[in-house]
């Protein structure tokens, strides 16, 4: 029976709502708009993060990432024709690394060096990754064809490669792929895998693999190609020795990803004079996205929070004149035997009905708009169903807030007065 | 038996920082299943006598007896209870809910009684037949004449079937034809053993209630009937 009663009163409150179509909508629409951006707002904020998050995630968030870079006397020097800048990490930095801290697992170095490569008339100018066997485990991607090379390759000097997709594509055309002997700075290797890459900017780290990458046994490269690198710049010709241009380290607990990062730092001060080597360390910046994400959640809500207390302010302002209107109405009410408590859920159903109508039409526009950003923008947009249910909840709750004033200042109509109103 | 008894009743408002005295000491007795009509010039106090024994205002003093439950102490929510189940009102200018139909508004009591929405239908389309308005239900109060929206009220005040009908210059928003009309169904209703207590200031009007107590500066002035 309070069922159906709750029910009545609803047809009641929508019946009533009918009465003034076009005030009942247009009171509406501080509501549709408001849950309308939030919604909308929510899901671009939580699609950028998801795209942040999931680039960060690639670095893997147990990685430390240590570059080699040319320090800010080096350059200095070496624009004053400096014949040969010597650089950057070295294996022996790499050899202390592995075997002096705790909590390291694996560590995989990697010297790129940029060379020609050639099969048929094919050309591509590749990125050659010396490495070893590490690398596919802390840069894991899908291996496509064939397999990656082994520790056995790196010990045996074997002239093998590993290429990319991309790079697979561009040379071997429509030829057989696997155990194709393929040119690299006028030496022949032999393709025995392809793997799938992945490219971009996390944050300010660099993704560690490119297209145009060709993975080769780090001992073959420093055996084919040598150390040192010849750059020639308008001009100028210089000679760069860089051991190992990069160094990606494991640590076996996410908990022991900063203070591992801060003894790399540590001994890598101790034995390089410059600072030619840059620590970086995508957990930090994994933190730093969420915490972003949450500021900017903070910053979309208070917005949000304002467009919906206007719409709020302009439900409340229409039910206090309907109130006023109908003191006839409610002085009937109370005379035939209603009591205050009442006619209170009788404006506050009202309401609540106006606002929750207003909060599922804001929702079908707050869930229209960003798949209309995504179509046009290729923007990534993330609808969640907290996205979803929070609005929904905060348009029922607006309801009752700002319907619980008009409500009761209607239960206070006295029906003697009331009946006399005209 | 009464049904009403009013001890001493007194009634002071206050308009601004003057006291109005609306009723002075008001002792009277309605017995159950009789028609009496309220009578006297404005300013006699009826209005407040009405208001007062239809439980929309409480007496300043003195005590009020509705079937020997002493009203005049109970609370707000007390009160509306009462109206809702002991009191049918009709009143001068009809009072019906114009978004409502007439079946909704001869429902309303019953709505608020937590009647099942079939039942309190049924009992509308009973009463609408009862007062000869059996092919009006669906229509809205707009849409009536002004004896038939009497009647949707009297429809509606019998829909919870009160113990007392209070009736407010039932027939002064009417013409004399249909006023006629409209007190000889009260008359119907009263032989059919309903109690009325009308206000009015017409004596033809009155003149078909079986008591009159006329009223004059909020005291009773005299009795008259049988």
């Amino acid at each position: 029976m309070h069922q159906s009663r709750f029910v009545r009163n609803i047809t009641l409150g929508i019946e009533n709502l009918l009465l003034h179509k076009l005030r009942s909508f247009l009171t509406m629409l501080g509501v549709v708009f408001g849950v309308g951006s939030v919604v909308a707002m929510l899901a671009v904020g939580e699609g950028a993060s998801k795209e942040a998050l999931s680039r960060i995630q690639k670095l893997g968030s147990n990685n430390i990432i240590i570059n080699s870079i040319k320090s800010i006397e080096e350059e200095a020097t070496s624009t004053q024709h400096s014949r040969m800048s010597i650089y950057g990490l070295t294996s022996l930095d790499y050899e202390r690394i592995k075997a002096n801290l705790p909590n390291v697992q694996k560590v995989a170095p990697a010297k790129l060096i940029r060379k020609e490569s050639r099969v048929g008339s094919n050309t591509l100018e590749l990125r050659i990754v010396g490495t070893t066997s590490e690398w596919f485990e802390l840069v894991p991607r899908q291996v496509l064809a064939g397999r990656v090379f082994d520790k056995r390759d790196v010990d045996n000097f074997s002239t093998t490669v590993v290429l990319t997709e991309f790079g697979a594509r561009k040379l071997l055309a429509n030829k057989n792929t696997i155990g194709q002997p393929i040119k690299i700075g006028g030496d022949s290797f032999e393709v025995i895998g392809i793997v799938k890459n992945e490219q971009g900017v996390a944050g300010n780290i660099q993704i560690p693999d490119q297209q145009i990458d060709a993975y080769i046994p780090l001992s073959t490269v420093k055996k084919y190609f040598g150390d040192i690198f010849h750059k020639r710049t308008s001009g100028t010709r210089t000679l760069e020795l860089v051991e190992l241009h990069q160094i990606i380290v494991q640590v076996n607990n996410i908990n022991n990803v900063e203070s591992t990062a801060a003894g790399i730092e540590r001994m890598l001060q101790n034995f390089h004079k410059k600072q030619d080597y840059q620590v970086s360390v995508p957990l930090a910046l994994l933190k730093e996205a969420e915490a972003t994400k949450r500021r900017f959640n903070i910053v979309l809500g208070s917005i949000a929070s304002i467009s919906l207390l206007v719409g709020g302010i302009g439900i409340m302002n229409i039910m206090l004149a309907s109130v006023t209107e109908r003191t006839r109405e409610i002085g009937i009410r109370r005379a035939i035997g209603a009591k205050r408590r009442q006619i209170i859920i009788q404006f506050l159903i009202e309401t609540v009905v106006l606002s929750t109508i207003g909060g599922i039409v804001g929702l079908v526009m707050g869930i229209t708009i960003p798949s209309i950003i995504t179509y046009f923008s290729e923007m990534p947009t993330v609808i969640t169903i907290a996205s979803i249910l929070l609005p929904l909840f905060i348009s029922i709750g607006i309801g009752i807030i700002f319907g619980l004033y008009p409500a009761v200042s209607a239960a206070k109509v006295d029906p003697i007065i009331a009946l006399r109103h005209e | 038996m009464d049904i009403v008894r009013f001890n001493n009743i007194h009634k002071i408002y206050k308009m601004g920082s003057q006291d109005v005295n609306a009723l002075n000491g008001i002792s009277v007795s309605f017995q159950k299943g009789s028609f009496w009509a309220i009578m006297g010039p404005s300013g006699s106090g009826k209005s407040t006598m009405m208001n007062i024994l239809g439980c929309l205002d409480r007496p300043t003093r003195g005590q009020y007896f509705l079937e020997d439950k002493d009203v005049s102490i109970l609370s707000d929510d007390s009160l509306s209870d009462i109206r809702l189940r002991y009191i049918g009102f009709i009143f001068q200018s009809f009072n019906l809910i114009p978004q409502l139909t007439v079946q909704k508004n001869i429902e309303l009591p019953l709505y608020y009684l937590g009647w099942e929405a079939h039942r309190s239908s049924e009992k509308a389309a009973e009463l609408a037949a009862k007062v000869g308005l059996e092919e009006r239900l669906n229509h809205r109060p707009a849409e009536l004449s002004g004896g038939q929206l009497q009647r949707v009220a009297i429809a509606r005040a019998l829909a919870a079937e009160p113990h007392i009908i209070l009736a407010d210059e039932p027939t002064g928003n009417l013409d004399s034809h249909t006023g006629i009309q409209i007190m000889e169904l009260l008359a119907e209703l009263n032989r059919q053993g309903s109690t009325i207590l009308m206000v009015t200031h017409e004596p033809d009007i009155a003149a078909f209630a079986r008591n009159r107590l006329h009223m004059k500066d909020g005291l009773v002035e005299g009795i008259e009937g049988n």
